[in-house]
This record gives C-alpha cells, sequence and structure tokens, in this order.
C-alpha cells in the first residue's frame, strides 16, 4: 500500500503560533544573508566591470563602494558572508549525522553568532 | 490510485525526477566557497578603495585574480541554487516559474559578467 497517506501529511508548524528558537531563529537568518547577499556580489561585480572600462568608471564604482552608503553595504554583507558560512557549514556537519541534538545545535547557533561578529570585526579592522 | 510501490518510487528519484543531485551540488559549491571566500574577502578587501593603476596592477597577478574569477562563478552556482530553493518555498504556479527562470537568469548574468571583466583586468 504505497499510497496511504497521500495528501495526508503532516503540515510544518505555523510561524504565528510558534516560538522562537536558536534553531529555527538562526535557520532562517542563514536562508535571509544567503540571498541578501545578491545586493553585494551586483555592487562588486559592477566594481569589477568598472576597473576592466576605464579610470573614470572605475573612480565612480570605487567612490560609491568606499562612500558611507557602500561602507554599511559592505559592512552587512561581510557579517552575512561570515554568518551564512558558519551556518552553512553546521550544515554539512548535520549531514554528515553529527551534532543532531538540540542542545548543541543551540549552542553551535549561539557560537557561531558570536564567531561571525568577530571575523565581521576583525575583517572591518584589517581592512 | 497508482500502482506503484515505494521501491518504485525511490528508484524514480523522486517527485523532482533528479534526486538529491541539488543538494549534492549545494554541498560541493559549499566546500569550495568555505576555502573562496575567506580568500576572496581579504585579497579583494585589501584592493578595494585603491586608485585604478593599483586595482590594475593587483588584479593582473594571477592567484588575485584566479581567487576571484572562481569565488564570483562558483558563487553564482551556489546563488542560482539557493535562489531557487527560496522561490519554490514562497511562490507557486506559473510566478513561481517566472522568478526561478529570471533568478537564474541573473545569476548567469552576473557570472559572465564578472568573468569578462576580471580576465579583461588579468591580460
Amino acid at each position: 500500500m504505497a499510497d496511504v497517506n497521500r495528501g495526508n501529511r503532516p503540515l510544518s508548524p505555523h510561524m504565528t503560533i510558534y516560538r522562537p528558537q536558536w534553531t529555527s531563529m538562526t535557520s532562517i537568518l542563514t536562508r535571509i544573508t544567503g540571498n541578501a547577499l545578491i545586493v553585494g556580489s551586483i555592487l562588486i561585480i559592477w566594481w569589477f566591470i568598472a576597473a576592466a572600462t576605464g579610470p573614470e568608471a572605475y573612480a565612480r564604482a570605487n567612490g560609491v563602494i568606499t562612500s558611507w552608503f557602500g561602507d554599511i553595504v559592505m559592512f552587512l554583507s561581510v557579517w552575512a558572508l561570515w554568518y551564512h558560512m558558519a551556518f552553512g557549514i553546521r550544515h554539512l556537519i548535520w549531514d554528515s549525522g553529527h551534532m543532531l541534538d538540540v542542545e548543541r545545535s543551540e549552542t553551535y547557533a549561539q557560537a557561531a553568532i558570536i564567531v561571525a561578529t568577530l571575523l565581521t570585526i576583525f575583517t572591518a579592522v584589517v581592512l | 490510485m497508482a500502482f506503484l510501490t515505494d521501491r518504485k518510487r525511490a528508484a524514480g528519484t523522486g517527485s523532482a525526477k533528479s534526486g538529491t543531485e541539488h543538494h549534492w551540488h549545494m554541498i560541493v559549491t559549499s566546500c569550495a566557497l568555505a576555502i573562496l571566500v575567506p580568500l576572496f574577502v581579504f585579497t579583494f578587501g585589501s584592493a578595494l578603495g585603491g586608485t585604478y593603476e593599483e586595482t590594475i596592477a593587483y588584479y593582473s597577478r594571477p592567484w588575485p585574480a584566479i581567487i576571484a574569477a572562481l569565488t564570483v562563478l562558483v558563487g553564482m552556482i551556489h546563488y542560482r541554487a539557493g535562489v531557487q530553493t527560496l522561490i519554490e518555498d514562497y511562490v507557486h504556479g506559473d510566478l513561481g516559474k517566472v522568478l526561478i527562470i529570471g533568478a537564474i537568469c541573473l545569476s548567469y548574468l552576473l557570472a559572465a559578467a564578472g568573468l569578462f571583466a576580471i580576465v579583461r583586468l588579468a591580460l
């Protein structure tokens, strides 16, 4: 009987009645940061195109990326990048069948936020 | 009632007909990016804000250019698969298909534009 439960499967919990946890919140933030990185990517690729075009185009793109607006986008992108990477590595660990219990997942979530933030500060200071 | 056994449906690689291929590509590209991204952040970061001549000279060197080209290419392949999952989860029907095609085309455009610019800078 292959089709006994067709169309009558359990549904995901609805967000409005679901208590936020470290695991669920960090998971959705992984998706948000990953997709939001397209903004920084477009800016950086525009910078490369401008550098390949000539000095005036380069000055314009470089000026925008190093302006206060560009600085904010780049700073947030760097945090998003380190965060997304820290949680991407968590997915690789999960895929290998490790750290699947709730307690260690929550510890990893908190540690990864701290690591991503420290790496962002380090990146901003070094560069 | 479909006369398919569970075994037969598993062999047909599921409703998407591609099995775990999408997930496997995410694993491969994320492993590559875990190495590429830190290299790119610190090479690109040191070039950003420099003068035109400095940037041209910097990206004429092999490794900064190779790291940038690989990061753009693998990053856009990774983004293509990631954004597809995002759209599939929240937008359905024709609009979902249109958005997936649009987002995938955007990632191809960015990959081509980035690679062209980096090759031109490097050569």
